[in-house]
């Protein structure tokens, strides 16, 4: 394709800020977006990401702030100047014209006069040639979305913008055309800016992530570091599951920080800590820790991070077990555990030692509210138990 | 076979019936009103318009087969009939043009006042038809504003506007407007503001936006409106007989003169008859014109 050869620029977003009302819904935005890159933009409803991309499509105008492309500053252009193309949420394609029609649209609009070969390539790249006469409302959901990003790509635009593009389809579909949008985006080399909610679909098709809430961006970089090392509560939380425990820097011992909660010590490498202060919130995702009997404890390396406990939920999923573990301070911890080992498992009521190795721990700052970025819905189902079981106790 | 078995494998069969049955007795009330205010009246329609003269006797008609009537009516009356098409032709492309911008508007801008503003669009209908009409006798009068505004620009043939033709067409467009705003209201509201926004991101100016998707996407509503203006606008005798002269008279006004003063009765029911024939042949091919090149 001819988007693969021509030079890519750089989006810019400086200082951009979008009031709706006395509401910021997008705060103070700088962020660049590297040519060529797939960029994801991740967070929960309502955190300014769609605002965001809907400023760089044109279809919004910032409060304040630009939009640039390499040196060239679109902010006060036109959605129909910008040379950047939407793939929208419910597809938007227009319904009195055919799959072909809806494709060309954008090249007709440039009055160009020979669209039959673009087309029909596109609907190539897409795999719906077979569908180039059909009207949108025939063709299921993943063609529709084809046709959605063939729509938008056929202009060769310098970004991509996605909103949400998979929201519509069944998990299996989504999975399919992430791989297919992947593709699409190596063989075109376009900047894709995407938008979701969907952490999984952010962590596997974008080579950048960046976490927004509440008009900012929390934290932005390669999706495994992100998720290896959060820097703020809400990331660790909003981005797979978290365990944390607050507690209180009591020193250092060479690189790392001795944090004690809760009686205990909790070795945290200072370069794993964003704490500034001595109030230290002590953090392991699930998958890290392994379970042991309590009569096993010995077994755990000395050098490792403990916690004792009570197996208060067993979930087998498979691939992993999901354990509820109970700590003497009632907080619940939550452990993945493969299911690697014949009978092996655990279950409800027995006494178990959590152990993980000390480089897996992240250090964050404990002035947050350790349940930042957890999803509402969670938070009350949480309530609802602990209110349960101080009843029947 | 078990009594039960049997009991429970006649039961559907029982229940189809009895659901085909409710079907035929729901359509009873529905069938008989159309047989009886319409079937009836058409074929009764049709026959006096064949009727011949009873000889001697002025207003008696028997039973015939005349075709000569369709043919003297027409040769007499054509330039009423075509009359009313220009006149109701204008007045919905008048009712077009005043009423797109207007439910334009409501749909898309009209927010939280939408209902408020398609309340107003039908209040003046709560007065009588007949009323509003005299109404604008009122307005268009020789002395008024609005013949002297035009007076003064000297854009007036007759230097009057009332007793014309352009105070009929002004009178059907008033008077059916409601008709063209509420379908073109109806299909415009319809339209997802994504595509419009999906439009602007392909390259389509506000206006390319207007032309290529909004338009084509109200058709329905265009092609609804059009009709409800135009077939009654067509028929209509009302605004003629208050609003304009002897000369500017539609068929709707000489089949109400032969009904009523001439008791002509063949000649007035073979004119019911040809515009009738007439709006049905002009609203198929406009359907289907529209229908198969750009309706959804």
């Amino acid at each position: 394709m001819a988007g693969a050869l021509r030079q890519v620029e750089d989006l810019h977003l400086v200082n951009l800020t979008k009031k709706f009302g006395d509401a910021a819904a997008v705060d103070d935005l700088t962020l660049t977006i590297a040519a060529g890159s797939f960029f994801a933009l991740l967070g929960a409803s309502g955190c300014g990401k769609t605002t965001t991309l809907r400023m760089v499509a044109g279809l919004e105008d910032p409060t304040a702030g630009t939009i640039s492309i390499g040196a060239k500053d679109i902010t006060n252009l036109r959605a129909f100047q910008r040379p950047v193309n939407t793939v929208f949420q419910s597809y938007a394609l227009f319904p009195h014209l055919d799959i072909f029609e809806n494709v060309a649209f954008g090249l007709r609009r440039r009055g160009i006069k020979d669209v039959k070969t673009p087309v029909n390539q596109m609907l190539e790249l897409v795999e719906l040639s077979a569908m180039a006469r059909r009207k949108s409302t025939q063709l299921s959901g993943g063609q529709q979305q084809r046709v959605a990003v063939a729509r938008a790509l056929i202009n060769e635009p310098d970004v991509l913008l996605l909103d949400e593009p998979l929201g519509a389809l069944d998990l299996k579909l989504r999975r399919q055309m992430q791989i297919e949008l992947k593709r699409i985006q190596n063989e075109v080399g376009t900047t894709f800016v995407h938008v979701t909610h969907d952490q999984e679909e952010a962590m596997t098709m974008a080579d950048t992530v960046a976490i927004m809430n509440a008009g900012r961006i929390e934290q932005m970089g390669n999706p495994a570091a992100i998720y290896e090392l959060p820097k703020t509560v809400f990331v660790a939380n909003f981005l797979g599951q978290s365990n944390l425990i607050a507690g209180t820097a009591q020193g250092r011992n060479g690189d790392d920080i001795l944090v004690s909660a809760h009686g205990q010590t909790y070795v945290v490498p200072a370069a794993r800590s964003t704490a500034p202060g001595v109030a230290v919130i002590v953090g392991v995702r699930p998958e890290k820790m392994t379970v042991l009997d309590a009569a096993d404890g010995h077994r755990a390396p000395d050098a490792h991070n403990k916690i004792a406990g009570r197996v208060t939920d067993v979930s087998y999923a498979g691939v992993s077990t999901q354990y509820l573990v109970r700590t003497p301070w009632d907080q619940e911890l939550t452990v993945f555990e493969q299911n690697v080992i014949v009978g092996d498992r655990r279950s409800v009521g027995d006494e178990v030692l959590l152990h993980w190795a000390t480089e897996h721990t992240f250090g964050l700052d404990g002035a947050q509210d350790v349940h930042a970025g957890v999803s509402p819905e969670v938070l009350d189902l949480e309530v609802a138990a602990s209110a349960l079981e101080s009843r029947g106790t | 076979m078990s009594p039960i078995l049997v009991a429970e494998q006649a039961k559907p069969v029982v229940v189809a019936q009895r659901r085909s049955r409710t079907g035929y007795i729901l359509l009873f009330p529905g069938m008989t009103w159309l047989a009886i205010f319409f079937a009836i009246p058409f074929i009764t329609l049709f026959m006096t318009s064949l009727q011949q003269p009873v000889p001697g006797k002025i207003g008696k008609y028997q039973a015939g087969f005349e075709l000569s009537n369709y043919a003297n009516a027409m040769a007499e009356y054509w330039p009423q009939f075509l009359r009313s098409f220009v006149y109701a032709g204008i007045a919905t492309l008048l009712a077009l043009v005043i009423a797109y911008p207007l439910a334009y508007f409501i749909a898309m801008k009209g927010g939280r006042w939408r209902p408020l503003l398609l309340v107003l669009v039908i209040a003046p209908s709560f007065a009588s038809f007949l009323l509003r009409t005299y109404a604008w006798r009122t307005i268009l009068s020789d002395e008024g504003p609005i013949t002297s505004f035009f007076n003064a620009l000297h854009l007036l043939p007759d230097d009057r506007i009332l007793n014309t033709g352009i105070a009929v067409v002004a009178g059907l467009t008033y008077n059916f407007l409601p008709f063209m705003i509420l379908p073109l209201y109806a299909a415009l509201e319809k339209i997802d503001p994504r595509l419009i926004e999906a439009a602007s991101d392909l390259y389509a100016s506000a206006t390319t936006t207007f032309r290529k998707v909004t338009w084509p996407l109200s058709l329905p509503g265009v092609v609804a409106g059009t009709l409800l203006t135009f077939i009654p606008a067509a028929g209509d005798y009302i605004n003629a007989e208050l609003l304009g002269s002897t000369k500017d008279r539609m068929i709707g006004n000489v089949i109400q003169t032969n009904f009523i003063e001439f008791r002509d009765y063949p000649t007035a029911s073979a004119l019911s008859f040809v515009l009738m024939a007439v709006i049905l042949v002009m609203v198929f091919t406009y359907i289907r014109r529209a229908g198969t090149e750009e309706l959804v």
